[in-house]
């Protein structure tokens, strides 16, 4: 069909994807032209990398093993709260990692609720730091990713599936073979998939629970390369065998990843007539009991640890919130700016390059992009001067992606049904800018912000490369507290830190939605 | 006159060939099976639908490079001819200034523009508020405001009851009648084509007919309209 007019230019969203694109692209340049890669890695970086792939595995296959159990008893059961428990399950997504960190210490760490019950029977208190510990706060985070993605391979099962089965009286074994496993076979390459890419370039759950020559992460050996040798060349080497490992498992994740499907309506319950007796009752209930105590005991416990020093918060913290919000106001500011003009020429037919560009992000990890930026700017400025503006850009980069699939579906449907008519009354450029596009994007330009704002305010990743002592956001301040030993009050500011972020992505999305009506 | 020369349009499926000249302030209906192209007619017309060849011609003036916005032409679409987010007093005013920055005395435009479609005092109101037939009101009020020579209506009020739409073609008849527009409309109910239009476009076999009284071609259809007509 010939080329139509359309209401607003695409150029701009072009003008941001080759920004974004040249960003990163740079940064990875960089960091490849600075490698030092005659000098091979060390038998501590074997060991960072033989330890990098064996949390991420065995934090992939605990996450989605227990995930298979709660996604089916989600699936097949109905009971009060049970929306809100799948909504519990997209939280920590935005829940910053320090927080979750310090609310997991609380629980299972030496001093925390489990060691203190086992006292009590005489056994040795748990002990969090190190690998296990890596892999608890990994399946914390992707436990409920993976459930959500496996709950949705049940919602995609067609109804008379479900039909037939009941028909035949289908037991356990035989559902199991009918439905449950040919799902299972499509689902789970792409979940573990998913899961093991996210565990490889996860940089604070290593920084705080891991460390030491035997639980070293790259991006773990990348940062202290940096702060404590402050050697560029190794930094950049390791950056580039992390952007290897990131890259190749995207790609496999990519490739493993069935159709995207829309991801709404996880909270339709289907009808459904198997499990009915009590075994597989009473099994459903142990699965969904474990998971929600799973997902909220850190929390309470954080809560309760956190909530009476919250009154004695040293000035510094107060500080560091003040940055915190900073930053994030302005890193949401900066993705709004990059996300909106894209996803407008994503739905005027720019496709392939502009959404390529807005998933480059999630190949890169943030520590290697800081690296990149780090070694572009030191000839040319102190980098440690530039510590908010570039971690505002980098998680502005970061969410970029996720921004993206809010945005586009409804800037799509907005071109599509009324580029028409903006253009027939001539509402071109700005005035349909502002009179339609804005306006009627406006509950997913609150959500996307929300999520921007949220996850830049939990960031512990490009920030902790470019601070300086005198410098610190809320994640930072409460790292450092934890490493000078002042766990209660490390607590109270990770309690400051989950209200700060949450009640920013609350207010974003509300404002998004208030008085919205089609 | 309203003039298509040596016309090909393409709508990506298939193609119509049109040459033809209506005269201005004719009230044509544009009538023919379905699918075979009326639709594709309006969208050329209003520019959404680029030429393959030839051009259209508005009293002498070529219109076949302007956009749609440029055009002396007001379209009302089947669906989507209001913005849900906007008030019918903004809907309207639209047709005068597409950037909503109305003077006093635009303001007082849109407000006499209301009234006279018969929605007076309803100016706050947003789409939802409104009934199918009100709706369609704003935007008949919208397309007075726009003043534009010649008014383009591909069903618009399709989903209107028949009393409704009896309602609405006698509005946008009195509308024409007083602005001295052309109009041109695609019609599936012969009654209504009898209703308001002088002239009959058929649309069939991929090519747009020679305009022809529109009793005529109704009381006497060729082959291809009269299997459609029953």
């Amino acid at each position: 069909m010939a080329r139509r007019a359309q209401p607003i230019s695409a150029s701009p969203g072009v003008g941001a994807a080759l920004f974004v694109a040249a960003l990163i692209l740079g940064t990875l340049a960089a960091v490849a032209l600075r490698a030092e890669a005659g000098r091979g890695l060390g038998a501590s970086d074997w060991a960072a990398l033989r330890f990098t792939l064996t949390q991420a595995l065995l934090s992939a296959v605990f996450s989605v093993l227990l995930a298979v159990p709660v996604a089916r008893a989600l699936a097949r059961r109905r009971f009060p709260g049970r929306s809100l428990l799948i909504a519990l399950l997209g939280a920590p997504f935005i829940l910053p990692v320090i927080v979750a960190i310090l609310g997991l210490i609380a629980v299972f760490g030496r001093a925390g609720w489990i060691s203190q019950a086992l006292g009590f029977l005489g056994f040795e208190p748990l002990q969090i730091y190190g690998l296990h510990g890596v892999v608890l706060a990994h399946v914390f985070f992707n436990l409920p990713l993976a459930t959500r993605l496996i709950l949705q391979g049940w919602q995609e099962t067609p109804a008379e599936h479900f039909r037939l089965a009941a028909q035949i009286n289908a037991g356990a074994i035989s559902m199991w073979r009918l439905l449950e496993a040919p799902m299972l076979r499509q689902v789970l390459p792409g979940t573990f998939a998913v899961v093991f890419a996210i565990c490889l370039s996860s940089f604070a759950v290593a920084l705080t629970l891991g460390g030491g020559p035997r639980a070293t992460t790259i991006e773990l050996a990348i940062y202290q390369a940096f702060r404590f040798d402050f050697d560029l060349g190794r930094a950049a080497l390791l950056s580039a065998v992390q952007l290897l490992l990131t890259g190749a498992a995207g790609y496999l994740a990519l490739k493993a990843a069935r159709h995207d499907g829309p991801g709404a309506g996880l909270d339709r319950v289907l009808q459904r007539w198997d499990g009915q007796n009590t075994s597989a009752r009473l099994f459903d209930l142990f699965w969904l009991l474990a998971a929600a105590s799973f997902l909220l005991l850190p929390l309470a416990a954080l809560l309760v640890s956190g909530l009476p020093g919250l009154p004695l918060l040293q000035a510094s913290v107060w500080w560091a919130a003040m940055t915190s919000l900073l930053v994030a106001a302005c890193s949401t500011v900066i993705l709004l700016c990059l996300a909106l003009p894209m996803s407008a020429a994503v739905a005027l037919g720019r496709r392939g390059g502009v959404e390529t560009a807005g998933i480059l992000g999630l190949a890169a990890s943030p520590l290697v992009i800081g690296t990149g930026l780090f070694i572009l700017i030191y000839p040319i400025a102190d980098p440690f001067a530039l510590a908010l503006p570039v971690t505002a850009l980098v998680n502005a980069i970061m969410a970029l992606p996720f921004a993206l699939r809010i945005l586009v579906p409804r800037a799509s449907e907005v071109i599509a049904g009324y580029g028409r008519l903006g253009l027939s009354l001539n509402m071109i450029g700005w005035p349909f800018w502002r009179q339609v596009f804005l306006p009627r994007l406006r509950a997913q330009i609150g959500f996307a912000a929300g999520l921007g704002a949220a996850l830049s305010m939990g960031d512990l990743g490009v920030i902790t490369l470019f601070a300086d002592p005198e410098v610190a956001t809320l994640p930072l301040q409460i790292y450092r507290l934890m490493g000078a030993y002042q766990m209660q009050a490390a607590s109270g500011a990770a309690v400051l830190l989950l209200l700060l972020s949450m009640g920013a992505f609350w207010i974003l999305d509300r404002g998004g939605r208030w008085h919205a009506e089609d | 006159m309203l003039k298509i020369e040596a016309g090909l349009i393409d709508n990506g499926d298939f193609t119509i060939s049109a040459d033809f000249s209506l005269g201005a302030g004719d009230k044509a209906a544009i009538i023919g099976p379905s699918g075979a192209g009326k639709s594709t007619l309006i969208q050329a017309l209003s520019g959404f639908l680029p030429l393959r060849q030839g051009r259209i011609l508005w009293k002498g003036a070529d219109l076949t490079p302007l956009l749609p916005g440029d055009r002396p032409t007001a379209t009302l679409f089947q669906d989507g001819n209001l913005f849900p987010h906007l008030t019918a007093g903004q809907n309207a005013g639209l047709g005068l200034q597409p950037d909503l920055r109305l003077s006093k005395a635009q303001e007082e435009r849109v407000g006499e523009a209301l009234k006279r479609v018969g929605l007076e005092g309803l100016e706050d109101r947003k789409p939802s508020e409104l009934s199918g037939g009100q709706q369609s009101r704003v935007a008949l009020a919208r397309v007075l405001l726009q003043r534009k020579e010649i008014l383009l209506l591909d069903e618009p009020f399709a989903a209107l009851g028949p009393a409704l739409k009896a309602d609405m073609l006698d509005l946008v008849s009195e509308i024409v009648t007083d602005t001295g527009a052309t109009l041109l409309m695609v019609s599936h109910d012969p009654q209504d084509a009898r209703r308001i239009a002088d002239q009959g476009i058929l649309v069939a076999e991929g090519r747009v007919h020679d305009p022809m009284p529109c009793a005529a071609l109704l009381d006497n259809p060729p082959p291809s309209l009269k299997a459609y007509l029953g």
